[in-house]
């Protein structure tokens, strides 16, 4: 299916979003690139599950171990963030997978899969707000700043080199993607999202699948919480871990589009742009504001439009193609 | 020693009342969840909203209009109710057909919605009601009258369902569809009007939750977070869209609350409270009372 022209696309739009920052430096439309850049890779890394059926309201558990490990390790054992990155990653993909294992073996799915997940975040936010002596509870948590080393404490200043470095992490959250859009893996997924059964019957390992795709989201997910971290140096539980930050991976996902690679892309740009404006048009008065289009744009998306603005304009440009199954 | 027993026992005892009173409360919000979701097969993520915004209501008829509170209490659950009935006949109603996931996560819209629709309306100050309601003194132990009385009031609002789901036609007609969708639609059964009806039925229990909580809890717009997922839990681990289930899940998770606050803060209670969820959907994946297959 991918043409010549659609690579070289790629290879273009790439080598231009790579050149940006050297050409265009205002900080502040920068600052907002590094965030979308980053919150894309989090909302890509919910649809990765999220695509099969496996809607799951506890990556922002993940997402809050990846940021508060990686921060607890560098400031209480003076950890470098090399190391504490991966550790704060296999964290995560523990916990997916004793959470999952089970959840997958007992055939625990839908509703079930749903709240169950939900309890997770519920623990992973409750934890950190009841160790308030460690963490900081819900005033929040900032790394110390290194003194001298930044390249080992993993802290920069200017925003180029976060901006280079949230790209190529978002641009690694892409490749995965393709990367199961293109294995076994998908199909067999595809499969059990229809019917277990019937896909257990064909010889699709369920449980083994689901567990793969399942600590694959995990760990990007966890990763994408520690470099938010490292970036913002300022962590609350609110704005990493619990329901809401579950239901704006959602929603991102679902407005961009669940089941095209740059779809969760296009959720975190248009959500992120929507904040913002509202941010800069109301001021402190717009508290409140963002989240209510948010939530009004969520339930006219999934009534209206349930693969999403990219999903349904590239449906549009090639009717001829099979759609994708139930959304 | 034996001092240190008899205090001990005493805190132990107040926690083990505490948590069966607090247990009366959350027994009526899985109540109405699992009406919902029994009848309509749809769980509503913003139920903990709805009963957000009936606080609300009753914050502002009894302080801001001066209502007496036992005449705001019958208007914050009609209130409520049609709210519920607005929310399925807005909402739920253009995605029945729809996978259930997606109605569920468009009830997680209209839980922001809900959220900050509170926020940009009412600020996000703590506000309470400023009645003060007496605490009960029995004999070393204290409890609050506000929770004894919504232990007592959530009671009666569940016998008051149960009977109307054994007596009345309409109640009747609401098993009925619960057990099976398709065939009542044939035997003559307007399901659409049952829906509504239970829709507004599961708005008025949270109505009257609300009305109840308002009397123990500052309102403000995330209330709903601190025990809306301790109701869907609890829905959960009963079973969802079994009703005793749910109330006996109700009573297990408010003591593993009240007596983990008793031991540590009240955040780890709340841990101990959703690990125990997670055990359990190991042990009996379909619920406390499910026979496993």
């Amino acid at each position: 299916m991918k043409g010549q022209g659609q690579f070289a696309a790629w290879i273009v739009g790439l080598a231009a979003l790579i050149v940006l920052p050297f050409v265009y430096r205002d900080p502040y439309h920068l600052h907002i690139l590094v965030l979308v850049l980053i919150w894309s890779f989090a909302y890509t890394s919910w649809s990765m599950m999220g695509r099969f059926g496996l809607v799951s309201l506890g990556h922002g558990g993940f997402m809050g171990i990846g940021a508060y490990v990686t921060a607890l390790l560098w400031n209480h054992v003076g950890l470098s963030p090399w190391i504490g990155i991966p550790i704060s990653m296999v964290a995560a993909g523990a916990l997916a997978l004793i959470v999952g294992y089970p959840c997958f073996r007992f055939r625990i799915t839908g509703h079930y899969f749903v709240l169950v997940t939900l309890a997770l975040s519920g623990i992973v936010l409750q934890v950190i707000t009841a160790t308030r002596d460690w963490t900081g509870g819900s005033l929040g948590y900032t790394p110390n700043r290194a003194s001298s080393n930044k390249w080992l404490a993993l802290q920069f200043d200017d925003k180029t080199t976060w901006y280079l470095i949230a790209l190529g992490i978002w641009l690694a959250g892409i490749v995965i993607w393709h990367w199961v859009d293109r294995s076994m893996s998908r199909y067999a997924l595809e499969a059990i999202s229809e019917d277990e059964d019937a896909a257990a019957a064909a010889g699709v390992d369920v449980t083994a699948e689901k567990l793969k795709i399942t600590l694959i989201s995990a760990l990007m997910t966890a990763l994408a919480g520690a470099i938010y971290c490292q970036y913002q140096m300022f962590i609350t539980p609110d704005t990493v871990s619990g329901i809401s930050v579950s239901l704006q991976m959602v929603f991102a996902a679902i407005v961009g589009g669940l089941y095209v690679s740059l779809g969760p892309t296009i959720g975190a740009i248009i959500t992120i742009l929507l904040a913002e404006t509202l941010r800069i048009g109301f001021g402190t008065k717009a508290v409140g504001w963002d989240n209510l289009v948010y939530g009004l744009l969520l339930v006219l998306f999934i009534i209206f439009l349930p693969k999403g603005i990219l999903g349904s304009v590239l449906d549009r440009l090639k009717p001829q193609r099979k759609v994708s199954p139930s959304s | 020693m034996q001092g240190f027993l008899d205090i001990f026992d005493i805190y132990l005892l107040e926690a083990v009342i505490n948590g069966i009173l607090l247990g009366g409360v959350l027994a009526l919000l899985a109540l109405g969840l699992n009406l919902i979701f029994g009848v309509i097969d749809v769980t509503w993520i913003c139920y903990a909203e709805l009963v957000m915004i009936g606080m609300y209501a009753m914050y502002f008829m009894v302080q801001y209009y001066g209502i007496s509170y036992f005449i705001a209490a019958p208007l914050t659950v009609l209130l409520v109710a049609a709210l519920g009935a607005l929310l399925h006949y807005l909402v739920i109603a253009p995605l029945l057909s729809a996978p259930p996931i997606n109605q569920l996560l468009a009830t997680g819209g209209v839980l922001f919605v809900l959220q900050s629709f509170a926020t940009v309306a009412f600020g996000i100050d703590f506000r309470n009601l400023g009645i003060r309601l007496p605490v009960l003194a029995f004999g070393d132990m204290n409890f609050s009258y506000a929770r004894l009385l919504s232990f007592l009031a959530a009671l009666v609002g569940m016998v008051v369902v149960y009977l109307f789901m054994t007596r009345t036609f309409t109640g009747t007609a609401i098993r009925a569809i619960s057990q099976d969708r398709q065939i009542m639609a044939l035997m003559g059964v307007d399901t659409k009007r049952i829906y509504i009806i239970t829709s507004a039925l599961g708005g008025a229990l949270a109505g009257l939750a609300a009305c109840l909580l308002v009397l123990q809890y500052d309102v403000h717009p995330f209330v709903g977070l601190s025990f809306g997922p301790i109701t869907f839990l609890i829905c959960v681990l009963g079973g969802l869209g079994n009703f005793i289930g749910g109330f006996i899940a109700a009573f297990v998770f408010a003591e593993i609350i009240s007596l983990g606050g008793l031991f540590s803060d009240l955040e780890w209670g709340y841990v101990l409270a959703f690990a125990f969820f997670i055990v359990m959907m190991f042990i009996r994946p379909a619920g406390l009372l499910a026979r496993r297959s």
